[in-house]
């Protein structure tokens, strides 16, 4: 290659075919996504823009750089079928026996069946009137479609009522990070896209479902160790402000103790930012059940999933128990 | 086909027009090269304050938080940017420019449009960083800078360009060195991607993770493609010439600029990124294939040093390089084999990423870069460096520092890989787990950041001896008794 032109065809050739593939392919198959139909039987659409409080939430959330230590991306490593009961139905002597006989086959052909904690206490005698206490409840995990259906069959010939569930498994969703991966429609309507790089701090993908609570997020914000102890997060003071009380203290003072607290007369108030990014992180869902992201909600009708925070109540009632924000 | 396989040596054959001699040209690129040198290395010890405030905060999470302009968000992007904008682009720019004009043996073309453009990259580059330290940020990494500051950066560097460009179509040594390939490849590749990214990203805004996928491509682009195009010019150019052996091959040199143009552009999208699976897969092939790049790199050297590593020792400026190409080396091996889904499960999300990105960005680019420096700069100047000691010493600093930060996190992000699998280990653990290895990274920072100052002292040292001695004479000249001579008519 002796000559200019050459080496600048050369490179153009080569940065064009990589342009193309990553800048304009991407364009053209995730830039053109549209709101999409969640599989959980109600026609939800999926995702909904975030509540103007959280837009801007997501703006702070930029402006300081929470991204170089959160990822919003959850992962999973595959996913499982389980069989669990809603129904425990007229004949419970039945139902039992068939469920332990599906249990015994797991004995005999181990690759078919995995018992959960919720079969394993038929040991104990007074088991059994427990076992079918608490539905709906997965009682038998395994990989296999075709001996599911027959399972399913099995219990529902016994006046029972099974479900076969879709379970996406993997670390991150056995940490309570979220119900499945995250998928390209969750970041839909966010701008910008911030997926992080960096796991200092927990993943935040489905923080709204995890922590509900804004109040919560708000003292963790401006006081982190006091809500998860030896934390590395930086406290945010600067998202609030510490001022006399005059009439009266404010609805919106935080409930603080240590050396975190006031001084005697003074109160801690958020301000529009911290208000904003505590109304963001609790918009963050990743838990509607999509197409390419297939999961089974244990029953449509109690689950609305959906982006904003109006249904995190809701949802929260299937979510693993809340616990501080450092698991 | 007569090719030059040595920089030194293309002087004969088919010149068509007189070559300039390298004193002319070294002159020409004087003043744009001081500038370009002496504000990359005050931006170099401006990211490794705001590095070490960065990492400081993991000692003591309450250090300077209730300062908005200091927290650890708007803190890291500022030292990042700092690194990438203010000292590794401006300094290879330098570094480009000074090897078009040898190797062209030609004299810089505009050099004071070079300095305007210069002028306006280092304004853009200050803008960048007051606008990530106000709220400004982007949110995009490696590309926080705010459009403002952006379009400021962006037109330095098309003036800049234009007049490298320009200094590389008026050579009058018409046969090119391998070096230029990679330098002329590398001087189009950046407003490309970066009017890409900036393009799409600020303006027009593409939806969704579409975002995330332009600014992994810029990222990659930026990181592998320019860094490597611009690294291994200067290897190639300084080695051959400070050992005064011949390049081994024109020809695996060719292999090498192919593979990194064709598939490190390719890179950088994370196996386990929310984004249509053929992406990362992609992605993961065009890493591995990187191998291809690395070891050709090697043989090349190898074999034009004839297997005489230690030779690499003899020079200080020799000695950054070697260094430099050891980081390229194993850095690429490690991407390789990270690369591998298994693996890379393992390593996402952890220390260990940025232990890789460091050894990148600062083991390999930096520190050929500073090697470079230390030829050229006393070249250009025509004084020999004031601390030549220091030069030693901060090769030793640099190569502990980096020692320091990148086995430590590396290690640490491992361990803490392996435990973000395992969903019984509490996550607040994993995080105390990782401190002592952040600890150790920060005496790394510290040690860089003795570096820099070494660096900005002997830099500056030059300069100020430089136009010192040219001031002493302009004062001596313009004060010196009028010699009165009798002017016959």
């Amino acid at each position: 290659m002796n000559y200019g032109p050459l080496v600048f065809l050369a490179a153009f050739f080569a940065l064009a075919t990589s342009w193309c593939g990553f800048v304009l392919t991407s364009q053209l198959q995730i830039g053109r996504l549209q709101q999409t139909n969640t599989t959980s039987g109600a026609t939800v659409t999926y995702p909904v823009a975030r509540p103007g409080l959280a837009r801007q939430g997501l703006e702070v959330y930029r402006a300081n750089g929470c991204a170089y230590c959160h990822s919003q991306q959850v992962g999973q490593s595959g996913t499982v079928i389980e069989i669990s009961l809603t129904d425990a139905g007229t004949n419970q002597a039945a139902t039992i026996t068939a469920l332990l006989n599906l249990a015994q086959a797991t004995n005999n052909e181990a690759t078919v069946w995995t018992a959960l904690p919720a079969l394993e206490l038929r040991a104990s005698s007074s088991a059994a009137t427990n076992l079918l206490s608490g539905l709906p409840k997965s009682f038998l995990r395994g990989s296999d479609p075709t001996a599911a259906k027959a399972a399913v069959k099995a219990l529902n010939a016994t006046s029972a009522k099974a479900q076969l569930l879709i379970v996406p498994i993997g670390p991150d969703l056995a940490r309570g990070w979220g119900k499945r991966r995250t998928v390209a429609e969750d970041f839909l309507f966010d701008s910008p896209v911030m997926p992080g790089s960096q796991r200092v701090g927990p993943d935040l993908a489905d923080v709204g479902t995890r922590l509900p609570n804004v109040q919560s997020h708000l003292v963790h914000l401006y006081a982190p160790r006091l809500v998860a102890e030896g934390s590395a997060m930086p406290s945010y003071r600067f998202l609030f402000e510490k001022r006399a009380i005059e009439h009266g203290p404010s609805p919106e003072a935080l409930v603080l103790s240590g050396k975190d607290a006031p001084p005697p007369g003074y109160e801690v108030v958020p301000r529009l930012a911290a208000k904003a990014l505590a109304a963001y992180l609790v918009s963050l869902h990743a838990e509607a059940p999509l197409f390419n992201a297939p999961m089974t909600v244990a029953s449509a009708a109690t689950s609305t999933p959906t982006n904003s925070p109006t249904s995190s109540g809701i949802a929260a009632t299937n979510a693993a128990p809340a616990t501080a924000p450092a698991k | 086909m007569s090719s030059p396989s040595q920089p030194s040596t293309a002087d004969t054959g088919a010149a068509t027009r007189c070559p300039v001699a390298s004193a002319d040209i070294d002159a020409s690129c004087r003043l744009p090269l001081v500038i370009f040198f002496l504000s990359a290395a005050a931006w170099l010890l401006c990211a490794s304050a705001f590095g070490l405030i960065a990492s400081i905060k993991f000692h003591a999470p309450g250090f300077l938080a209730d300062s908005a302009w200091l927290t650890y968000g708007r803190v890291r992007p500022a030292s990042v940017n700092c690194m990438l904008y203010g000292f590794c682009i401006q300094s290879g720019l330098g570094v480009a420019l000074w090897m078009l004009a040898r190797l062209g043996r030609t004299t810089l073309a505009a050099p004071w449009l070079v300095i305007v453009g210069a002028l306006c990259w280092n304004l853009g580059v200050a803008a960048g960083l007051f606008g990530i330290l106000t709220g400004g940020s982007t949110g995009f990494e490696n590309l926080e800078m705010p459009g403002y500051a952006a379009s400021l950066v962006f037109l330095g560097y098309l003036m800049i360009v234009v007049w490298g460009v320009l200094t590389f179509h008026q050579r009058r040594e018409r046969q090119l060195y391998v070096s230029q390939w990679f330098l002329f490849a590398a001087l189009f590749w950046f407003p490309w991607i970066y009017s890409t990214a900036n393009l799409l990203l600020l303006r027009l805004q593409a939806r969704g993770m579409a975002q995330a996928v332009i600014a992994w491509w810029y990222s990659d682009n930026l990181l592998v493609v320019w860094f490597g195009l611009v690294g291994l010019a200067a290897i190639f150019y300084v080695v051959p010439k400070l050992t005064i052996r011949d390049l081994h091959s024109r020809y695996l040199a060719l292999l090498t600029f192919w593979m990194l143009v064709l598939f490190g552009s390719w890179g950088g999208i994370p196996a386990s990124a929310p984004v249509p699976a053929w992406m990362p897969a992609w992605s993961v092939v065009a890493t591995m294939l990187g191998v291809v790049t690395v070891i050709s790199v090697f043989l090349n050297m190898r074999r034009t040093l004839g297997g005489k590593c230690l030779l690499f020792m003899r020079d200080p400026s020799l000695k950054f390089i070697g260094f430099g190409l050891v980081s390229f080396v194993i850095g690429g091996f490690t991407s390789a084999i990270m690369a591998w889904p298994a693996l890379n499960q393992v390593t996402q999300f952890t220390w260990f990423i940025i232990a890789k990105g460091l050894l990148n960005s600062y083991g390999f680019f930096a520190m050929v870069i500073f090697g470079a420096i230390y030829s050229i700069a006393p070249q250009v100047v025509g004084h020999p460096f004031p601390f030549p000691k220091l030069v030693r010493a901060h090769f030793w600093t640099a190569a502990a520092g980096i020692l320091l930060f990148v086995l430590p996190l590396a290690i640490g992000g491992i361990l803490q890989g392996l435990k973000l699998q395992h969903a019984d280990i509490p996550f607040a653990d994993i995080t105390k787990g990782t401190l002592p290895f952040l600890r150790a990274s920060t005496m790394g920072d510290l040690l860089m950041a003795f570096g820099h100052v070494l660096l900005l002292a002997n830099v500056g040292g030059l300069v100020f001896q430089f136009y010192r001695a040219r001031a002493v004479t302009a004062w001596r000249e313009a004060t010196a008794e009028i010699q009165m001579t009798e002017v016959r008519l």
